[in-house]
């Protein structure tokens, strides 16, 4: 154990849990990547209606008690279900190690709108008086809740947070995983980020008011990122953590290693509270590029962020193009097209869904891409079905949120 | 209410709040926490759901009422004279 700062120190990934809503573990979500199976259903929500929604189905009582989840949250039980899936898939026994030097990372869009609207909701029914609002809801409601509930669950008494970063929320919490693993401050971080928001009403009625809800007859279309006729996001829950570990550790205790973090940046637009500005986020693309060490041609898979807005995907690859240009050796997917847009899960679900390219070289398609949006140019999108690379070295992941906060991440194969 | 179907309304509550553990064991004269896991965020429920579902406010100093199944049934049958059990 160890509490010195290692600046250099190698910082890699030995463990992954994640749910997403055509996967509930790394194998079964690749499978459906691979097959073009999507996992958007129609969904049922308070005040709007019937919507489109990506649902995940993981087992709830796999890891808490029937009373946890009723007095937790939702994203509570993605967090700790993604938390402990991690755990066990890295091989780490918890019940041996110090558990004070375990820190949860935790990336969301937002927290605490579920709860307070089914409060309100509640007291609707009794005229709006609060000594019927429920005594839960503060503490489900903090801002630290999905993140708190870990420790709980998992009694780790390292630090715990969880990090607001709108739709880079999951990058930015392995961002969080890393740095605190190379200041010394924990020796093994669970890092990712979770998503409940489809059980807000709010988040769908926004998104229509806004004009970019999608819709579509066949739920499975509906999300179709570059596409000609894309007309908008479909709103997923979701959760994917990480174990991260300092590689000198991961190697001590010989963990099986799925790629070791090599780049990353984060910035922001400064320019509008939804219209993302493509300088910037090529200057993101570019920091962490510089970061790792790598040009751009050294990108082998480039997982877009686009969440198949009419201007979002037209200022992404703008972007893109900027630092790409006509890169032959780039092949580009995007993973929202399968699942929708899970929010504070979205940087490391998306990303996790391309690692086995580390050992199969295939690079998933971009599902629903019918008719590219000539504005939406980009060489080398894989769509129709997946594409057979020789080897993958590096998988670049791309998020994007709202404020113009932007971040990217770097995988490298990792080989002993 | 009987004193039977005050103790059935008490028990469907910690059914709902404690939905892990057997309530049909429960012994009466024995303190719920001495033998079910109940802490204070679980009796606030139990004063939320009397409120809920009968319309009766337990103050505050009266929280120790709540404190075994035969304490809760003395406390509350008269409370619940004209109510009700729900089918």
């Amino acid at each position: 154990m160890n509490n010195q700062v290692h600046p250099e120190e190698r910082i890699v990934i030995t463990g992954i849990g994640l749910t997403a809503p055509n996967g509930n573990n790394l194998k079964e979500f690749r499978e459906n990547l691979l097959a073009g199976k999507s996992g958007v259903q129609k969904f049922e929500t308070r005040y709007v209606g019937e919507v489109l929604a990506g649902i995940c189905d993981f087992n709830v009582l796999k890891y808490q008690k029937k009373k946890e989840l009723r007095r937790g949250t939702r994203v509570g039980s993605v967090s700790i279900y993604c938390c402990r899936e991690a755990f066990n898939d890295s091989g780490i026994d918890l019940e041996s190690i110090d558990r004070s030097r375990v820190g949860v990372y935790l990336g969301v869009t937002e927290h605490g709108n579920v709860e307070t609207e089914n409060e309100i909701y509640n007291i609707s029914k009794y005229d709006y008086d609060t000594k019927y609002w429920s005594h839960h809801h503060n503490p489900r409601t903090v801002a630290n809740n999905p993140a708190g509930e870990v420790t709980l669950n998992m009694k780790i008494t390292g630090p715990h947070y969880t990090i607001g970063a709108a739709c880079a929320a999951g990058n930015m919490g392995v961002i969080q995983g890393l740095q605190m693993l190379r200041l010394g401050e924990v020796d093994f971080a669970l890092a990712g980020g979770v998503s409940e928001s489809i059980h807000t009403f709010g988040i769908f009625a926004s998104f229509k008011s806004e004009g970019a809800l999608a819709e579509h007859q066949d739920p499975a279309k509906a999300s179709r990122p570059f596409d000609k006729n894309r007309n908008g996001i479909v709103c997923s829950e979701g959760g994917c953590v990480y174990v991260l570990e300092r590689l000198s550790d991961a190697l001590k205790r010989e963990a099986k290693i799925y790629g070791e973090i090599v780049g990353y940046a984060t910035n922001s637009d400064a320019f509008d509270f939804i219209l993302p500005e493509p300088g910037r986020q090529a200057e993101c693309i570019r920091l962490a590029l510089k970061k790792a060490g790598l040009k751009p041609s050294d990108i082998n898979i480039l997982n877009a962020h686009a969440t198949a807005t009419q201007l979002g995907d037209i200022q992404e690859c703008k972007a893109i193009r900027d630092v790409f240009g006509e890169e032959e050796a780039v092949w580009i997917n995007n993973t929202k097209s399968f699942i929708g847009h899970t929010m504070g899960a979205a940087g490391t679900l998306e990303l996790s869904g391309n690692l086995p390219a580390f050992e199969d070289g295939l690079v998933h398609q971009t599902l629903n891409l019918d008719e590219l949006d000539p504005e939406c140019y980009l060489k080398n999108i894989v769509s129709g079905q997946p594409k057979q690379l020789d080897r993958v070295d590096y998988i670049m992941n791309n998020s994007f949120g709202m404020f113009g906060i932007n971040s990217v991440l770097i995988v490298k194969r990792y080989e002993n | 209410m009987t004193r039977e179907e005050v103790r059935q309304a008490v028990v469907d509550i910690l059914e709902d709040i404690a939905p892990d553990e057997d309530v049909s064991s429960i012994k009466d004269e024995v303190t719920l926490r001495e033998q079910m896991d109940l802490d204070s965020m679980d009796f606030l429920d139990i004063v939320m759901e009397l409120r809920k579902r009968f319309n009766i406010e337990v103050p505050e100093s009266d929280y120790q009422e709540l404190v075994s199944m035969a304490s809760c049934i003395q406390y509350l049958q008269p409370l619940l004279k004209d109510h009700q059990l729900a089918s």
